[in-house]
């Protein structure tokens, strides 16, 4: 009984003092400040126009709105299905059927081994221009969701797969066997065991990998520069390339970086949000996983140690 | 094996026996330092000790298993009887833990065959071979045969009721309400009514090997399978989880145990088998083992451990 309110005294770290949190984001701005007061003398012929940095982030601009959504709405999409693939190719790679093991393999270490930007070209232009297949737009009612979002979210989520099966793998295999031979011995088959008992315990090492991945995700979908889907990056490109804004890539850029930083931060938050979420059960899991201001920052108060009494012998 | 004088004191069915074990040792306590209270009864939650289950429930036949070309069971062959307790010893290595995990089919076995409760265990008949069975057949067979592990094996993302009536829910369809009242009903009488909410993580190993128990129960196995159940366990902890697996044995549950608990043996084993070097090397009474054993091995093993 002791042991149950010492841990949810202990459990959680110490709060932080406000004044430290506040250190790295007053450094931020007077840095900004001064990157700004530095720009603003307009030597070498080039006219700043900080209007267009103000307007790019708080102007809610339709093109960059919907660049923004459709940076969201791809790496999420594109996310989802690099998971669900990577689960599958990491039991295909766990399996005891050769077979399943190299066709996994085989997925895995083209899809890791090549760059991205040639499997989109490949996947868009090759595809396309062999007449394998030509991504037509879809169409469904009032949306339209081009052929090279299609070709987009197809290359970045097997591309994502393949990385996700290695994340998935590793953490399957730090799950006790001893919990797939308990399933097993209560009447469970495989895929159910695997499904209600291993997974979820993987998901608590997987998650913090996976936001890496999510984050990574978030501004890889740059890269559908290539194949013109217009995007975020895309976008902020276009904006600089014509138009009343033409020419002004320190402002325009700078938005761009401005509002991937942005969706990073929030994913940030999600993140820890599901991690805390996952920690149900696990050893000190009373406020376990990073806060938000100790993930964003890498800032730990070096309070006393979370007093670990459940694992080993008492 | 089962001889008069066995079942007499181990009870029948429905007769509660007074404990007069209990009246010389000490008061077997819960890791927490509370008297440690088990229900009686304890099988009567799931429908008895006995429910469609055969006269004979184990039939092993010259088992042979290797690990690559390393020969660890070399024939075993054991037949175990409807309520009977056979405690399984021997050296490390023996192969004891490696024959009861074939018995639910944990372990592949190159050659013989096991029937459990009428049913051979993870092979099927094709054309006078044995061929592996289905995934989902051998599933099925694992319902009938509960097993408690060393090291517990409980689901450390699930509170200890949710242990419980994970297999009865997911395996057997059971609603969720009632296998919350058999799972609740259980944890009581194995004295975890107040640790139903707590994760494995919050319990004591005994505490631990208790609610792996009750979970192993829940699915009303005809046969139940304990591999060394209280090896993992610090020694203050060790009388709570023998004290459960005594009353499971008082009721009429059928067992196979592997253990070094002589003192467990002693009380209420029908059988004890000594394995050595993959093979049963002797078997006999409780009685036979502590007043006259015959083989070399068994003595030498015996005077090591007792």
């Amino acid at each position: 009984m002791a042991v149950v309110t010492r841990r949810s005294r202990a459990g959680r770290l110490p709060n932080p003092t406000p004044r430290s949190a506040l250190v790295p984001i007053g450094a931020s701005l007077v840095l900004a400040a001064l990157v700004l007061a530095g720009c603003s003398g307009g030597q070498g012929g080039y006219q700043y126009n900080w209007d267009i940095l103000w307007d790019s982030l708080f102007g809610l601009n339709q093109r960059i709105m919907a660049g923004l959504f459709l940076t969201v709405v791809i790496s999420v999409i594109s996310q989802v299905i690099g998971v669900v693939l990577g689960v599958f190719a990491a039991i295909g790679r766990l399996s005891r059927h050769r077979s399943l093991r190299s066709i996994a393999g085989v997925y895995i270490w083209i899809f890791r081994g090549t760059p991205l930007l040639v499997q989109l070209a490949f996947v868009f232009y090759g595809l396309g221009v062999a007449g394998i297949y030509k991504w037509p737009d879809l169409v469904f009612g009032p949306l339209t969701i081009l052929g090279a979002v299609q070709a987009g979210i197809f290359t970045l989520g097997i591309n994502e797969g393949a990385y996700m099966a290695e994340i998935v793998r590793a953490g399957i295999i730090s799950i006790d066997p001893g919990q797939m031979e308990a399933a097993k011995s209560l009447g469970m088959t495989y895929g159910k065991a695997m499904r209600r008992i291993v997974l979820p315990q993987a998901a608590r090492v997987i998650v913090p990998p996976l936001g890496n991945e999510f984050n990574n995700m978030l501004k890889t979908t740059s890269l559908l520069v290539i194949i013109a889907v217009p995007e975020l990056f895309v976008t902020f490109e276009n904006l600089n390339g014509s138009g009343p804004t033409s020419f002004h890539p320190i402002e325009l850029f700078l938005a761009a970086a401005i509002w991937y930083l942005l969706l990073t931060t929030i994913w940030s938050f999600i993140q820890g949000i599901i991690e805390r979420r996952l920690a149900k059960g696990a050893p000190g899991a009373a406020g376990a996983g990073p806060s938000f201001r100790e993930r964003m920052f890498g800032l730990r108060s070096g309070g006393p140690e979370d007093v670990s009494l459940v694992s080993g012998g008492r | 094996m089962t001889g008069p004088e066995t079942d007499a004191t181990r009870g029948g069915e429905g007769v509660v026996q007074p404990e007069a074990a209990s009246l010389e040792e000490p008061a077997v306590t819960d890791s927490t330092g509370e008297p440690l209270e088990l229900g009686e009864d304890i099988l009567a939650v799931i429908g008895g000790p006995a429910a469609d289950v055969r006269e004979v429930v184990v039939e092993a036949a010259d088992i042979h298993k290797f690990f690559g070309r390393n020969e660890v069971l070399k024939g075993v062959s054991m037949t175990v009887k409807r309520q009977e307790v056979v405690v399984v010893i021997g050296p490390s290595g023996s192969g004891k833990t490696t024959f009861i995990r074939c018995i639910n089919h944990l372990e592949k076995i190159q050659r013989g065959r096991i029937m459990v409760n009428g049913h051979l265990i993870g092979y099927r008949e094709t054309n006078g071979r044995l061929v592996e069975d289905k995934e989902k057949n051998i599933a099925q067979q694992r319902r009938e045969i509960g097993m408690v592990f060393q090291r517990f094996n409980l689901f450390p993302h699930k509170t200890a009721l949710e242990n419980v009536i994970e297999a009865p829910v997911q395996v057997r369809g059971q609603k969720e309400a009632e296998a919350k009242a058999v799972g609740m009903a259980l944890l009581t009488r194995v004295g975890l009514a107040q640790k139903a909410d707590a994760y494995p993580a919050q319990l004591s190993g005994g505490q631990q090997q208790r609610v792996a128990i009750a979970r192993a129960l829940a699915m009303k196995p005809a046969l139940m399978l304990f591999d060394e159940p209280t090896s993992a366990l610090d020694p203050e902890m060790i009388g709570e989880v023998l004290e459960v697996m005594k009353e499971l044995a008082r009721e009429g549950m059928t067992m196979i145990v592997v253990s070094h608990e002589m003192g467990f043996a002693r009380e209420v084993a029908d059988r004890i088998v000594m394995m050595d070097d993959g093979l049963i090397v002797e078997e006999g009474t409780p009685e036979h083992f502590f007043t006259n054993p015959t083989h070399e091995r068994t003595k030498s093993f015996l005077s090591k451990i007792l």
